[in-house]
């Protein structure tokens, strides 16, 4: 069991979200950064879709009553176990009593901490996964409060692995996020699509599981902002009468009436996650083929990431 | 017909442009034939007024193959394929001002009286086009014409769930407490979204919906009965 001793301004439980849903209007959730979630699950040698935490900016604390392992990934949040520096990005052996805190985050906005066996927490049509908004999944529908206890469910004897370090993504910069045109690229000037390609995009602190909102050059509608509601993608790049775009994540409307101008691949998506208030993004066009071939290659890197130690 | 790529996970296939009945029932109809055959690599689908989202695991299916495989099933998507549809009746109190807190301004602002005004919205068979923006929100038509008003200037940025409201040719019930730009006219005390039950939403596209005016008495014993867990909705 693992015993909540500070919650951290946003912890919830993820994991790989909800299908189905969407045409209920309940979105998929699930991990913002699917890329460090999965590997955090990984290293402690669970299934991809195992529930594990999410936290947000700073971590949690948190007491393990049993046993077991754990593996903290994505944003660069300090680990410590019993006051102990421990590494992030690899298995972590924890014995019963052990204090696990992870502190505010150096780089990028999101980690994940994967539990050995995983979390148990009760299924929701179909998934684990915290809607905040909606009030369903992961403990009661809501983030982790101090007090929390989770169960984890049993895991067998564990190996030590890590993520090699060149496979340890950056998150700091300015990334440059690759995105498809459409579905409304045509109710853009030309002009819109320019500076939306050519600009840099501040990311504003008014981003959260459903969308972040980015500043930058004005990206001018051709006619009208409003458009005859439609189903909205991951990733899709809504942008409203103001011309400034908003990227629209896992916990998203599941339709909504606003041109999209582009949508931003699957591969890159968590880097938009990870990307703090005040960090800028750049946006480059690509077609469908190219970033389904940027996927296959994502799918390879994950499977390439893990190293098992040798003792 | 247009197919609109929605990144490298979705594809939006577009079947017309405007609000009518006839091609959002192609859209659920596409959807329906969709679900049927199974298509190679279709993880979900969303519909919306005139389109539906397809999202697909390119792992599964190319774009190309997927778009020839959702193409050849346009044709067939007719009223014919759908399941009959099932209908909903919703009590809706309309008297109390303090549910249907727009219902006296709407009335004068359409010259009706407050009765003409429920006997018309109550009158009426709606639609549910599709279900978005919030978990179990339905979109709907189906008023007289003579309801139709432009939406508030203002959106208000809190609407309590169950506020049934009209805006344009639309009708929409507030699924949770959310902003919006439509005029209350009453509430239902059922509720569209319960997180906490088997089948959190209530409304499926493609379901008619009838409103049953209710007073505030039995507005307040339904609610009970929500509350203990002990009502059913009418569902036919």
């Amino acid at each position: 069991m693992i015993r909540i001793l500070d919650a951290g301004p946003q912890t919830t439980v993820q994991d790989l979200g909800r299908t189905g849903q969407m045409r209920y209007g309940i979105p998929p959730s699930g991990p913002v950064d699917r890329f460090a979630f999965v590997l955090a699950n990984r290293l402690v040698g669970n299934a991809d879709g195992a529930a594990a935490l999410e936290c947000t900016l700073i971590g949690p604390r948190f007491e393990v009553t049993a046993a077991g392992a754990i593996a903290v990934t994505g944003a660069d949040m300090p680990v410590t176990v019993n006051g102990q520096r421990a590494a992030g990005w690899t298995t972590v052996a924890l014995k019963p009593g052990d204090v696990v805190k992870l502190g505010p985050a150096r780089t990028g906005v999101r980690s994940y901490v994967g539990v050995a066996g995983g979390l148990d927490v009760p299924l929701v049509l179909g998934s684990r996964s915290t809607y905040l908004r909606g009030r369903v999944g992961g403990v009661e529908g809501r983030a982790l409060r101090k007090g929390d206890e989770l169960r984890v469910f049993p895991s067998g004897p564990g190996k030590a692995r890590r993520v090699e370090q060149r496979s340890i993504p950056d998150y700091t910069g300015e990334p440059t996020i690759r995105a498809v045109l459409g579905p409304q690229a045509d109710r853009f000037t030309a002009e819109g699509l320019q500076a939306l390609f050519g600009g840099r995009y501040e990311v504003l602190p008014q981003s959260d599981r459903m969308g972040s909102r980015l500043r930058g050059p004005r990206i001018a509608h051709a006619r009208g902002h409003d458009i005859v509601s439609d189903g909205i993608a991951l990733g899709s790049i809504q942008v409203p009468g103001d011309g400034q775009p908003i990227v629209l994540l896992v916990d998203r409307q599941s339709t909504g009436g606003y041109t999209k101008v582009a949508t931003i691949c699957s591969s890159d998506i968590w880097r938009v996650g990870q990307a703090r208030p005040g960090q800028s993004l750049r946006f480059h066009p690509i077609d469908v083929d190219e970033a389904h071939r940027l996927l296959r290659e994502a799918d390879r890197a994950l499977d390439a990431a893990v190293r098992e130690e040798i003792a | 017909m247009r197919f609109l790529p929605a990144g490298d996970l979705a594809v939006c296939v577009e079947l017309g442009e405007e609000i009518s009945v006839e091609v959002n029932t192609r859209v659920r109809a596409l959807e329906f034939l969709i679900q049927q055959k199974g298509l190679t690599g279709v993880v979900e689908t969303v519909p919306a007024y005139s389109s539906l989202l397809v999202y697909y695991d390119p792992r599964a299916v190319g774009y190309e193959p997927l778009c020839a495989a959702i193409a050849e099933l346009v044709p067939q998507a007719t009223t014919a394929v759908l399941p009959p549809a099932r209908t909903v009746e919703l009590p809706c109190c309309y008297e109390d001002p303090e549910l249907g807190f727009d219902l006296t301004a709407a009335a004068k602002r359409l010259e009706l009286s407050i009765d003409e005004l429920v006997r018309l919205h109550a009158g009426a068979e709606y639609l549910v086009y599709f279900i978005g923006f919030t978990p179990g929100l339905p979109y709907m038509t189906g008023m007289p014409e003579r309801i139709n008003i432009p939406r508030l200037d203002t959106p208000r940025t809190k609407t309590p769930p169950g506020s049934v409201g009209i805006g344009g040719i639309q009708c929409c019930i507030y699924s949770v407490e959310s902003p919006g730009g439509f005029w209350i006219l009453g509430r239902t005390p059922v509720p569209l979204y319960d997180p906490s039950a088997s089948e959190p939403t209530l409304l499926r596209p493609g379901d008619r919906v009838r409103f049953r005016r209710i007073d505030r008495a039995e507005f307040d014993t339904i609610g009970a009965a929500v509350a203990a867990r002990a009502y059913r909705p009418v569902i036919a």
